[in-house]
């Protein structure tokens, strides 16, 4: 167990809030710090790829488990594997794909762990058929502060609390997942350019039986009738045996953070327009490999400095389907209008299976993902307007991704939040916690 | 790389961890070396998930030199008689202040790092010899190449060491048989988690692992620093006068 002064290097993946922190690192479940043992708060993280501030404890202390990463056993007629929390979706793939397994669901990104992908209760391009990826977990170790480790199993109170519980409920040190067969590691992939959201509806609603995994790029930057233009993305695993993994080699790497003032409404505009006619250039169908359909961005180490130094926030809101199709349209107009839209925004429909997690973010209707670069006010007043348009159309917004919605907010989207005030471990915070359970 | 047999010394390490994972990759057959047997088993577990054909442990205190080698031998037969790699990883920091005030806390320092890392180097010699095959991999340090005030008791053990596998090397070489002493610098472990500065000089333990299985695998020198910046910026410290080195606090 290693303890380290003061150190201001542990920021969560949008860079706004730059706090110190007391680090402590085990690697290995006796070395976890007993919670009981500092006056200060804890809060374990892992690869700390949450945008917001749910992995941060300002001034407190920090538990890395990114350290504990070791497999226990895997059953290769289940599927089932054991490992420690701290190893990465990135580990578990080279591991399960040469064998023929793959993830349940997996969000965006390989470079989190199993124990962060549980905390957030993670959701993928195969929502509408798979859940989030608490649909896989069996069990897990927790730690708390008031008895001995403990083995939680699916279906209790604690379980319920510790899906998407944002790691308050305990230190998770083990996780036991299903995994899922794959016959290759090659999945055959349609792209279909949309031009308004009613087509991209239409599309979701066609493909959602066909095909295992959907999603679109929409662009939120060009107004006029490029408005709500977008590509929609629908993929099914081939079958050919090629179980080929993800390679090791990191590819390019953002080396500095990107000039503020590269960053404007027409160099965002230039880049959707550019990548709209790059998408629709290709063929329509293609053989991909699941790390560039799944992982597009893993290929750009430090990708989060294109936002530049002040950071980025992400806006990620679900809309009942009810509501989906005007709100997601009042959203995209109004950031239009801005001029401060992302680079890449999603936009995906949820299906209606779910975890049982009580902060699980998903829920059935369509979710709108996309990256503001931190104009501190300007960009917080932009964000205060589509938080208007969400709760009026009785959505919510992803704890994993939020750095500064109000407590009113998350009360409302979330009125599950009780239980979980009531199963959090009372030496364990986050300065997101703080900020959204204030009454 | 070919499936290997691999004793591995001071198995806990962080880079000794992350050498084993390459060659349980592989499909090598492990013996591990460690003190504490539950965190032993664990690693065994996780090496032969992660492809390991074998992996013994061996839990004891690598420092008591009267066990060596019988030990050695031991892990030898375990491996069928053939030991294609033995990495030696473990190391004792020590609190350097402390040391000049308690000689025996010194003379532990110095016997954990030289006088038994000796012992285990040379049964590995000895079974290298008799092979005429395999490879002895030992971590030094940076630390034995000029004495200074922060550090002169570690880097006076790692010095000898140093040497000492020097000598094995050049005893080996016509034999068929290699040494490898390896120098690091900074690497970002458990061992170096007390030094708040992380910089451009710290090296991740994965990366110095890949680079010892390299100098393993592939002709190698039989001294290297990992990272290979080390050579340069040691050879400007050993070089700058003992006036004006005085005066610095390095």
């Amino acid at each position: 167990m290693t303890d380290l002064d003061f150190r201001l290097d542990y920021t969560s993946w949008g860079r706004v809030v730059r706090a110190p922190h007391h680090v402590l690192k085990p690697r290995f479940v006796d070395t976890v710090p007993r919670l009981t043992d500092s006056e200060g708060s804890f809060l374990p993280v892992g690869m700390r790829r949450s945008y917001g501030d749910s992995v941060i404890n300002s001034c407190n202390h920090l538990i890395d488990m990114t350290g504990v990463d070791r497999f226990h056993s895997f059953d290769e007629e289940t599927g089932i594997l054991h490992c420690d929390a701290g190893v990465t979706l990135d580990a578990v793939l080279r591991f399960s794909v040469p064998r023929g397994w793959f993830l349940a669901t997996t969000p965006g990104t390989r470079f989190v762990t199993l124990g962060g992908a549980l905390a957030n209760d993670v959701h993928g391009k195969n929502h509408h058929r798979a859940g989030t990826f608490g649909c896989s977990v069996r069990s897990f170790g927790l730690i708390r502060s008031d008895g001995p480790p403990q083995r939680v199993e699916r279906g209790g109170p604690l379980f319920e609390a510790t899906l998407g519980g944002l790691g308050l409920t305990g230190i998770i040190t083990d996780v036991e997942i299903e995994l899922v067969r794959v016959e290759s590691a090659y999945l055959n992939i349609e792209r279909i350019a949309y031009g308004n959201i009613r087509e991209f509806f239409a599309l979701a609603h066609e493909s959602g039986d066909r095909f295992e995994h959907t999603v679109s790029w929409i662009d939120c930057a060009n107004g006029g009738d490029a408005l709500g233009r977008g590509i929609f993305q629908r993929a099914n695993w081939c079958r050919d045996g090629r179980l080929i993994p993800h390679g090791t080699k990191s590819g390019a790497v953002m080396p500095f953070d990107m000039p503020v003032r590269l960053l404007n409404g027409t160099t965002v505009r230039l880049f959707n327009t550019f990548y709209n006619a790059l998408q629709k250039r290709g063929p329509r169908v293609q053989e991909t490999h699941y790390a560039p359909f799944f992982y597009p961005l893993d290929s750009i180490r430090d990708w989060n400095r294109m936002y530049g130094g002040a950071g980025l926030y992400q806006y990620q809101c679900v809309i009942p389907s009810i509501n989906a199709e005007d709100a997601i349209e009042a959203l995209i107009r109004r950031i239009a209008r801005s001029g401060a839209g992302s680079f890449l925004a999603v936009l995906k429909t949820f299906g209606e299976r779910q975890s049982g997690g009580c902060l699980s973010f998903p829920f059935e209707g369509a979710t709108l993902a996309l990256d503001f670069a931190n104009r501190k006010a300007e960009t917080l007043s932009l964000m205060a307007q589509l938080d208007q348009i969400v709760e009026d159309a009785g959505g919510r917004l992803y704890p994993a991704k939020d750095g500064r919605m109000s407590a009113g907010m998350f009360q409302q989207g979330y009125p599950d939040w009780m239980r979980l005030r009531e199963l959090k471990d009372p030496t364990i915070t986050s300065d997101f916690w703080q900020r959204v359970s204030y009454c | 790389m070919l499936k290997r047999n691999i004793i591995i010394l001071g198995a806990l390490s962080a880079i000794a961890e992350e050498t084993a994972r390459l060659y349980a990759a592989k499909g090598a057959n492990l013996v591990l070396a460690g003190r504490n047997e539950e965190r032993l088993n664990q690693l065994a577990a996780d090496l032969k998930i992660r492809g390991a054909a074998q992996c013994d442990v061996v839990a004891m205190d690598l420092s008591h030199e009267e066990l060596v080698a019988s030990t050695f031998a031991e892990m030898t037969s375990a491996l069928n008689g053939k030991a294609d790699g033995v990495y030696l990883f473990y190391g004792l920091l020590g609190d350097q202040r402390q040391e000049e005030g308690d000689i025996t806390a010194a003379l532990r320092n110095i016997n954990v790092n030289f006088t038994s890392a000796a012992a285990w180097c040379l049964a590995a010699a000895n079974q290298l010899e008799r092979q005429a095959s395999g490879v002895l991999i030992a971590v030094s340090s940076v630390a034995g190449d000029r004495g200074r005030q922060s550090n002169y008791i570690y880097g006076a053990g790692k010095a000898g060491l140093t040497v000492l596998v020097q000598g094995i090397a050049h005893r080996l070489a016509p034999k068929g048989a290699r040494a490898v002493v390896a120098k690091l610098g900074f690497v970002d472990t458990p061992m170096t988690a007390h030094i708040a500065k992380k910089g451009l000089l710290w090296a991740k333990p994965a990366a110095v692992a890949a680079r010892l299985v390299a100098a393993a695998e592939k002709p190698s020198l039989p001294v290297v620093y990992v990272p290979g910046f080390w050579r340069v910026i040691m050879t400007i410290i050993c070089i700058v006068p003992a006036k004006i080195f005085h005066k610095t606090k390095l």
